[in-house]
């Protein structure tokens, strides 16, 4: 694999197993057992009743491009040579929302409320990055 | 708060040399803005016991009480952004309140103009293990695509238009053009805007603040002594402050700030509503804030705020002036701009504006905004 030269995730006890099941292509998110609701980022502690009874589920990968934008700009240098590249927070069918970037599309072609799927781009051996792609009816 | 308002006073403000400094650091920058200010109070350094300070580098207020050699019995050095020094006269107005303290001092200096033309590596940020870190970074996310997507979202759910952005950045460079000291005073117009590079889809380069170096001063003290000062007390009549989320995809609502709750809060401490403003000074690090600030402030309904801008209504002459220094966007802009606020404000209600001065201004509302799109803290002012 050529060197990657973006942000690689560090990894924490708490947010291990997220990036793990990234890694096996097959992304888990937390679920509190107290209220019922989602969330986003994982986190010992639901952020809606502070239950730590929370559990990981499989999402359904499947979501909507809730606000998106084309960058023409990089602070990190592991973009410049994709500039102008795509930043889009994506809310999935649980609700939670995450940023990602929406691949296999044109950043003319990106519209808000656009269907897309999961799909994962193995960036290293061992780090996994979740994003999008545009679902075809 | 109703205990507080019309109880403390801003008695001095300053600037320091601003724009280009390159011979100053930033603790030259604002003990020079803090010397100013206390000369513009009549007051001397000894006579501060409260020192509010909030910057880049870590136990900041520890470090300029040093530098100044002001020992406070009460201080406070906490970062929220660039709204941290609304909240500060908030915090400061309650210590003076309480008899935690008598005078205070807030200060603020950066020379992030210089620091971009050195190539210096920021002073502080966040942890690689930080949720920003580990869910946004990977992803590029950046504090202007933060913004963008704000705008983006905005423009889907109310039709809002490039061309009303571009309304804001004309009408603050308007009240540029009449401030002597702001960095960017030559005339722009809408199409200007439009046809400036795009820094990230909808935002272009006009929609988006300057980079300068500066600093800023205020000081605070009671009513009471206030009226012995030498300049007309600013009364502090209202303040609240609010925050939601950190990094941008834990936004609850792209469309929605924190300005809503802490609006809200300061308008009912003061008991007024945005009809008693004269003059209003929004954080302006993008057009889409200004926007935003306008909606969840209360000044027309949310999803409105594009046609609200239309025909430079926050233009001089308009029927709300606002961002009369000419803002964020064309007078200064230093990384944390709320301090700017709320000098000119000051300057507005002692009128001392000359050209830009808005007629018979009585009452002024601060709004800061920190981080992206995260803090808020509103600060209303009037003339006793």
């Amino acid at each position: 694999m050529s060197e990657y030269k973006k942000p690689i995730p560090v990894i924490t006890s708490e947010t291990a197993q997220y990036w793990d099941s990234a890694q096996k292509h097959d992304l888990h998110i937390q679920k509190c057992c107290n209220c019922n609701r989602f969330y986003f980022y994982p986190r010992d502690n639901c952020p809606f009743c502070f239950s730590n009874k929370v559990e990981w589920t499989r999402v359904t990968g499947k979501g909507k491009i809730y606000s998106f934008t084309v960058s023409y700009r990089y602070t990190s240098e592991g973009f410049r040579n994709e500039i102008p590249y795509n930043i889009a927070i994506v809310e999935l069918e649980e609700g939670i929302r995450m940023m990602t970037n929406i691949v296999g599309c044109e950043n003319d072609d990106l519209r808000i409320g656009m269907p897309v799927e999961i799909i994962y781009e193995d960036i290293t051996d061992t780090v996994t990055l979740p994003k999008f792609k545009p679902t075809i009816p | 708060m109703n205990d507080l308002s019309q109880k403390v006073a801003i008695v001095g403000v300053a600037e320091s040399d601003l724009g280009y400094v390159p011979d100053k650091t930033a603790l030259q920058l604002q003990a020079q803005a803090a010397e100013r200010a206390l000369d513009d109070a009549g007051l001397g350094k000894n006579d501060i016991d409260g020192l509010f300070c909030a910057n880049r580098s870590e136990i900041e207020g520890c470090l300029m009480g040093e530098y100044l050699g002001i020992r406070p019995g009460y201080f406070e050095t906490t970062n929220s952004g660039g709204s941290s020094f609304e909240s500060f006269v908030g915090h400061a107005a309650c210590a003076i309140r309480a008899g935690l303290c008598h005078t205070a001092l807030i200060c603020y200096g950066s020379t992030a103009l210089s620091n971009r033309k050195n190539n210096s590596p920021p002073t502080m940020s966040i942890l690689p293990q930080d949720p920003q870190s580990q869910f946004e970074d990977p992803y590029g996310g950046w504090l202007i695509a933060a913004y963008a997507l704000a705008a983006q979202r905005h423009m889907f759910q109310y039709g809002t238009t490039s061309e009303q952005l571009a309304e804001i950045a004309v009408s603050t460079r308007k009240w540029a053009s009449l401030n002597p000291v702001a960095q960017m005073r030559d005339p722009l117009n809408i199409q200007d805007v439009l046809n400036s590079t795009i820094i990230s889809t909808p935002l272009h380069q006009r929609d988006c603040c300057l980079v300068n170096d500066g600093g800023g001063a205020i000081i605070l003290t009671s009513l009471e002594r206030a009226r012995n000062l030498n300049k007309t007390p600013v009364l502090i009549l209202g303040f609240g402050e609010h925050y939601a989320h950190r990094g941008i995809s834990n936004m609850p609502d792209l469309t929605t700030t924190a300005a809503k709750v802490s609006g809200e809060q300061a308008l009912r401490r003061a008991g007024l509503t945005v009809k008693d403003i004269d003059v209003l000074e929004l954080y302006d690090s993008f057009t889409i804030t200004v926007l935003l600030q306008l909606e969840d402030l209360g000044f027309c309904a949310k999803g409105e705020g594009g046609s609200f801008v239309e025909g430079q209504r926050l233009a001089p002459g308009g029927l709300l002036p606002a961002n009369t220094s000419g803002g964020g966007l064309s007078y200064l802009h230093t990384g944390m701009f709320g301090i700017f606020l709320l000098i000119e404000a000051a300057r507005q209600l002692r009128r001392e504006c000359g050209p830009r001065q808005v007629p018979d201004a009585s009452i002024a509302l601060c709004n800061g905004i920190g981080g992206m799109l995260a803090s808020s803290a509103t600060v209303i002012l009037g003339r006793e």
